[in-house]
């Protein structure tokens, strides 16, 4: 029996209600012909890194070349020549695709222009489509980047098909180019979407005014971008219909500051990871996630397993690739997703990342549970909770609060937050010393700045 | 404020909100019969740190740890902030 043919994404698009990608400097429509990846043919079979300066260009080479090459290694923007070179190594690249012919990729390969404008090509040129494996690397901030194996399968498995509502306006403050943003991409080409992206250059202002004239119904980001967000005097010209977070912890103060702004907003926030693929969605705007989806949630299986959350699904991530040492999947196939959660009750909440535990006295404590704590309060915009050295006790939790209105920066309002804390936390998690800061910082990738030990 | 009653008056807003009962801070009063633990102690010195800009604990070569209060005062007064 024939096996079906490879569905591409090209061909998903040319079967489906087309794809509208807006940045400021230009568009890529979804049925646009090939011929913007100079030479693409010469990719057939080929292992292919996207090094794309601007996401239009990314979005142009994966167009292009899923169903031609025989990988696609997906780089976010921020990645260092060292960590190109270490994916470039990993992933056996021959070629990589750009659009910044003075781009540094550490070590040298053939580059693979992609241009603005399209080049005539011969289509009969290309043979049957493959089935090209996307490569992308997990979040982790430190150390030789590690590569998750994806198929477009496994990539457009949480998404359905559209219905016959209108086509939704996406907007995301995610980039194409990381999982998250990867999602919104494939959902706007899967649904007909228009899809408006902010390249790098382009200011909040400016994208918040296009995001406004294109009549944005459906609005992505973590809830660090929301928050960002949320302190720019432009959110009141967005009217989002629906509001998705990923990527972090939604707790509850990000929903209740989310539905109070938006009033008539669906908002839904997801979990999702690289390695793991789309989890699952909770729409009730309670944070964290019923205790129920442990027993089934969809094609989603879920487990607590030493306090972490495994999932097993047909959107995880297939294995690493160029590291035979480490192990993706456990012998029954759940993804350990190092987040950790506890039951409480019918409910289960995120506590932190494994990784960014940090040591009070012996005690492990989890930034992100105080920082829920502090959010709470509702003087309080965002918070980041770290660990300063200490020689009594090893570590002492710190704390950096953003106020939503600096003029209430004051002891008083200092001393009523920590009183809080004090009311909800053990006392080793309360904050030793707590700053009122204008900004923390966030990083390219929509997270807290966080520095893990 | 002098470096003295920057350490008092951090101690007692310390104790206060931990609910320590704390003794009569005079010189030779033994920390280890102060009323504050060492979970007071740490955020003591992180605040102490933030204020005289100075932790004296980790900025020393050698190792010092006093054993009564006027120790601990003296420690800090040895480093100019």
């Amino acid at each position: 029996m024939n096996a079906a043919p490879p569905e591409t994404l090209r061909a998903l698009l040319r079967s489906g209600p087309g794809l509208r990608f807006e940045t400021a400097a230009g568009s890529l429509l979804g049925d646009a012909p090939r011929g913007h990846v100079r030479g693409a043919a010469a990719l057939a079979g080929r292992s292919v890194l996207i090094g794309a300066r601007s996401q239009l260009a990314a979005a142009r080479a994966l167009v292009e070349l899923d169903g031609l090459a025989a990988r696609l290694v997906i780089c976010p923007p921020d990645f260092t020549a060292e960590r190109l070179a270490s994916a470039i190594e990993q992933a056996n690249v021959e070629v990589v695709a750009s659009d910044d012919p003075q781009k540094d990729f550490g070590v040298p390969r053939p580059v693979a222009e992609i241009a603005d404008c399209s080049a005539r090509q011969d289509e009969s040129a290309c043979s049957a489509p493959l089935h090209s494996q996307w490569l992308l690397p997990t979040s982790g901030t430190t150390g030789a980047p590690k590569l998750v194996a994806h198929s477009l399968a496994s990539l457009l498995g949480a998404i359905k098909a559209p219905g016959d509502a209108r086509p939704p306006v996406w907007a995301t403050f995610y980039d194409i180019r990381r999982y998250g943003g990867l999602q919104i991409f494939l959902r706007a080409c899967v649904s007909g979407a228009v899809l408006l992206i902010a390249e790098a250059e382009e200011t909040l202002d400016e994208f918040i005014l296009r995001c406004r004239s294109a009549r944005v119904t459906h609005v992505s980001g973590t809830p660090s971008h929301w928050r960002k967000l949320l302190m720019h005097p432009g959110r009141k010209l967005l009217e989002p219909e629906y509001i998705r977070l990923s990527g972090e912890i939604a707790d509850r103060a990000i929903l209740s500051a989310l539905r109070e702004a938006y009033p008539g907003a669906r908002i839904v926030h997801a979990y999702a990871s690289t390695e793991a693929g789309v989890g699952f969605e909770v729409t009730d705007e309670m944070e964290g996630f019923p205790a129920s989806f442990l027993d089934g949630c969809g094609e989603v299986e879920l487990r607590l397993r030493d306090g972490s959350l495994h999932l097993r699904s047909p959107r995880t991530a297939a294995r690493y690739v160029g590291r035979d040492d480490l192990k993706l999947l456990s012998e029954d196939g759940f993804v350990d997703t190092d987040d950790m959660v506890e039951r409480i009750g019918d409910r289960c909440f995120f506590k932190g990342r494994r990784a960014g535990v940090i040591n009070i006295g012996g005690l492990k404590v989890h930034p992100e549970e105080i920082e829920r704590v502090i959010n709470a309060d509702e003087r309080v915009r965002m918070s980041r909770v770290g660990a300063r050295r200490n020689p009594i006790s090893g570590n002492i939790v710190v704390a950096d609060v953003v106020l939503k209105d600096a003029a209430d920066g004051d002891e008083e309002t200092k001393r009523e937050i920590l009183e809080s804390c004090r009311a909800q936390l053990p006392r080793h998690m309360v904050p030793a010393v707590m700053r009122f800061v204008p900004h923390i910082e966030v990083l390219a990738s929509g997270k807290l700045a966080r520095n893990h030990a | 404020m002098s470096i003295r009653l920057t350490i008092t008056s951090q101690i007692q807003n310390i104790a206060a909100e931990q609910h320590k009962k704390i003794a009569p801070l005079d010189d030779k009063l033994l920390l280890s019969e102060s009323g504050l633990d060492s979970l007071c102690f740490a955020i003591l010195v992180a605040r102490l740190e933030d204020e005289l800009g100075v932790d004296p604990f980790t900025a020393s070569e050698e190792v010092y740890f006093p054993t009564t209060l006027g120790e601990f005062i003296e420690l800090y007064e040895r480093r100019p902030a």
